[in-house]
């Protein structure tokens, strides 16, 4: 029944910052619900989107996400009350900061997941995955991380591909 | 370095089906800091809670990280465990490679790289973990019971009966809800207002329930144990403690044409009035809209007649704050008016059924109000239209549920009963009558009610036909029903006196906006979420708020009156307690690194920061800084992600624990 699982040559990593009452939640009734999406996203569970540094995000896409989702509850649902419209107003203008230092914002998606919308949350999870899957992997940053870690530019071959076998 | 204990579960074959357990036990056990991984079968069975305990002994374990189901599941078995083994709770992680990872991948080695990842970053997290203490606050001793139907009276007469108070909110005038419409109710056919009212009276009575009616809920502060809620009583220009309930004035009121909405517009009743005659509290309400004195300034033969002097025209809406420590929702159903196209609603409507339009289409609560020996018409079965005997009665069932290119998908559970009774209570008034009912499916689960149904079929001779209307339209006086017999394959026409449509069962409008009030979650036609649908029935996700009745499903009176009892119960098992343990889960500012920007107090919507000021020996004000009232944090961590110095922690998520995971990507 099930079609044969497509084998890609790039599989990108997911990175989902999620809070615990809405978007946490309906990613379990997603599994209760046994729906299936693709296996790339790993999921950090906050209380709720307002506690989300932009610096994550950044960490994020430095120690090898491909993209990010942050997601949470619905405007005016929020269980604090208004932690996600504080959480939105954070993030509209760090995504103005992101694409000034040249990160494509395809890269990072915010979406409301309530704890009903297991069925959203899968859609949001597969379309985000294809997209970054077409997008390739995310090098900017990750080529950043490896001269921060080696105090300057990688500078023998040998040196590089030691880094490479850590 | 760490001593984490790792113990990965096979939940039966739930995650092993697609999980690599073994495998994952091995790989994490090769981390730095993992003292122990191991599997086992059902990690949340005694045993399986006896190995963690034991591991912990044995290997001076300093951090747990149960790899099985969701943390909203069992963190709290697995924290307790931790307790009993001696290690402090919040030092045992859950990482979820169930409803995240083994129920959504078919794929086995994805699925176990994932879980190892999954497990990984919670290795990392707990290495971060600090043993934190519980905080204890006290509790309010008092209930809010939002909405007077059965489900709202009976959790407020358990909960007054077991000596703690009860403030039951009711929006209308009087408490009794839908029940109190209804004529006779199944499968025993016992009136309803004889076993309704005599609660409605023990509601009155009770000394220990404080009732507001005409009232609304303005605004839920606080949390369990200590929530703050005000209350709008909306003015109801008489004042209850000087009216007798005479009824004069609704007798000599010259406003008498009014459609009343407890008689579904069958019957009128004046502009001061109660919804029916057995209300509680047995007070008239001024309904503004319609009161000529309200809408011209002259008039005023209420205030004139009334001997007490109880009509106040001046009477404003009155806000109350009341401190409670616990919440019951009973807010109820209604049915769905497939009369008006719902605004800003992806329910389309049924214009093809013409309720709204021909006056003798009306739905089961109008119905019920027909039957009633209250209701408008004295209990006889009377068209809307020309006051006529119908002799030919067609009811459609599932008009609005089952129906998914409607909108709404879920069957409302009580139409099927309901259908059933009012075909038998049609026949008993009646005798020459033939009622025909068009059903896709008879759903009679619960004690007696198959029986029930049976009896309306084989006895009481309702002509059932398995099929949905098509179409209906008026032809001269009668009425034609086209539908689809499917059982025999052919097309039906019947010329009806009446039709009778049982309407799909839906929250109550505005219910979304008092869920946003409450923090509550609802699901996407508004019901409202319980915390877990088998072995939470009754809780929310929110500490502290219960919910009762068909506000959180279609339900009948007896699973209504059982919930609100539950409810009832699991507010008393709070209230046995002097003290509640809360989570430790809060925010704390590091003094030295504050600037007292207070950007922190400006968007804590808990309003749990306070400005602290710090003083030296003889007491010169040195600075003056924030501080989070452990009491009052929310924990929602907003504070921490704002602090421009990082001055503020959020303990359990702190930046350190969730850098670890990061890194660990």
């Amino acid at each position: 029944m099930h079609a044969e699982k497509q084998k890609h040559d790039f599989e990108p990593k997911i990175v989902a910052f999620v809070c615990t009452w809405c978007t946490y939640a309906g990613a379990d009734l997603a599994g209760t619900s046994r729906m299936q999406y693709p296996s790339n996203v790993r999921v950090l569970k906050f209380p709720c989107t307002g506690r989300i540094d932009p610096v994550f995000i950044l960490r994020a896409f430095q120690r090898g996400a491909d993209g990010v989702l942050v997601s949470g509850c619905h405007p005016g649902d929020c269980h604090y009350m208004a932690g996600n419209l504080h959480a939105r107003r954070r993030f509209a203008a760090f995504r103005g900061l992101l694409d000034f230092v040249g990160v494509d914002l395809n890269r990072l998606q915010f979406s409301w997941v309530s704890a009903a919308e297991g069925g959203k949350w899968v859609d949001v999870v597969t379309e985000l995955t294809e997209r970054i899957r077409a997008m390739g992997p995310m090098e900017e940053f990750k080529a950043l991380e490896t001269e921060e870690c080696w105090s300057g530019a990688l500078a023998t071959p040998e040196l590089q591909e030691a880094y490479k076998a850590i | 370095m760490s001593r984490i204990g790792v113990f990965v579960c096979h939940c039966g074959e739930n995650i092993s089906r697609t999980v690599d357990v073994e495998r994952v036990a091995a790989e994490i056990g090769k981390l730095p800091g993992v003292a122990l991984a191991t599997d086992y079968k059902y990690m949340c069975s005694d045993p399986g809670q006896g190995l963690l305990k034991k591991a912990v002994a044995e290997h001076k374990l300093d951090g747990l990280v149960v790899a099985a189901c969701s943390p909203r599941m069992h963190e709290k078995t697995f924290r307790n465990a931790a307790k009993a083994a001696g290690l402090n709770p919040f030092l045992c992680e859950m990482a979820n490679i169930r409803e995240h990872c083994s129920w959504v991948h078919e794929d086995r080695e994805e699925a176990t790289a994932k879980a190892i990842d999954i497990v990984r970053l919670m290795v990392e997290r707990v290495k971060k973990d600090k043993a934190l203490q519980p905080i204890t606050v006290p509790i309010t001793k008092r209930a809010l019971v939002i909405g007077g139907g059965i489900a709202g009276i009976q959790a407020a007469l358990d909960i007054a009966d077991c000596g703690h108070q009860v403030l039951l909110v009711e929006r209308e005038p009087s408490i009794g809800g839908h029940m109190a419409q209804l004529s006779e109710t199944f499968p025993t056919l016992d009136c309803s207002q004889c076993i309704m009212t005599p609660k409605m009276v023990d509601v009155a009575n009770h000394p220990n329930i404080k009732l507001y009616t005409w009232s609304e809920i303005e605004h839920v502060d606080g949390y369990i144990g200590n929530f703050q809620v005000t209350i709008r009583k909306k003015a109801r220009s008489v004042d209850m403690d000087k009216c007798t309930g005479c009824g004069i004035c609704m007798a000599k009121c010259p406003q008498k044409n009014i459609k009343s909405k407890f008689d579904c517009g069958l019957g009128t009743r004046p502009a001061i009035y109660v919804p029916f005659p057995q209300a509680v509290p047995n007070t008239p309400v001024i309904d503004r809209e319609n009161c000529t004195y309200f809408k011209s300034g002259k008039c005023g033969v209420c205030a004139k007649v009334c001997g007490p002097g109880a009509v106040d025209y001046d009477q404003q809406d009155e806000l109350i704050t009341e401190p409670v420590g616990a919440i019951v929702v009973a807010t109820g159903f209604e049915l769905y008016s497939i009369a008006e196209k719902p605004k800003g609603s992806s329910i389309k409507g049924y214009g093809e059924f013409g309720h709204g339009t021909i006056p003798d289409v009306i739905d089961g609560m109008t119905f019920e109000r027909l039957a009633s020996a209250s209701g408008p018409t004295g209990g006889k079965i009377l068209r809307p239209s020309d006051g006529r005997e119908p002799k030919q009665v067609v009811f459609v069932q599932c008009v609005g549920s089952r129906a998914r290119e409607k909108g709404i998908s879920y069957c409302s559970k009580v139409c099927c009963m309901y259908t059933a009774k009012h075909t038998m209570l049609y026949k008993h008034k009646v005798h020459d009558g033939q009622a025909y009912v068009f059903f896709m499916d008879a759903r009679t689960p619960g004690k007696s009610y198959d029986e029930f149904w049976r009896r309306a079929v084989e006895e009481e001779e309702a002509v059932y036909i398995r099929g949905m209307v098509s179409r209906l339209y008026q032809k001269g006086d009668k009425i034609v029903v086209m539908g689809s017999d499917v059982l025999v394959g052919v097309q039906v026409e019947i010329e009806a006196d009446l039709v009778v449509l049982a309407t799909a069962v839906q929250p109550r409008q505005g219910a979304d906006s008092l869920a946003q009030k409450l923090g509550i979650s609802y699901d996407t036609y508004n019901f409202y979420s319980e915390a877990h649908a088998k072995l939470k029935p009754v809780e929310c996700a929110t500490a502290g708020i219960y919910l009762a009745g068909a506000c959180q499903g279609p339900k009948d009176i007896p699973d209504t009156v059982s919930q609100a009892s539950a409810a009832a119960a699991k507010v008393m098992t709070l209230f046995s307690r002097d003290q509640l343990e809360r989570e430790p889960i809060v925010a704390r500012v590091n003094e030295r690194n504050c600037v007292a920007c207070f950007s922190c107090k400006k968007v804590c919507p808990y309003g749990a920061v306070e400005e602290k000021e710090i003083r030296d020996r003889q007491g010169n004000l040195i600075r003056v800084v924030a501080y989070v009232n452990p009491g009052v944090c929310g924990g929602c961590g907003t504070c921490q992600a704002t602090c421009p110095s990082k001055s503020v922690e959020l303990d359990g998520y702190t930046d350190e624990q969730v850098m670890a995971m990061i890194e660990a990507l």
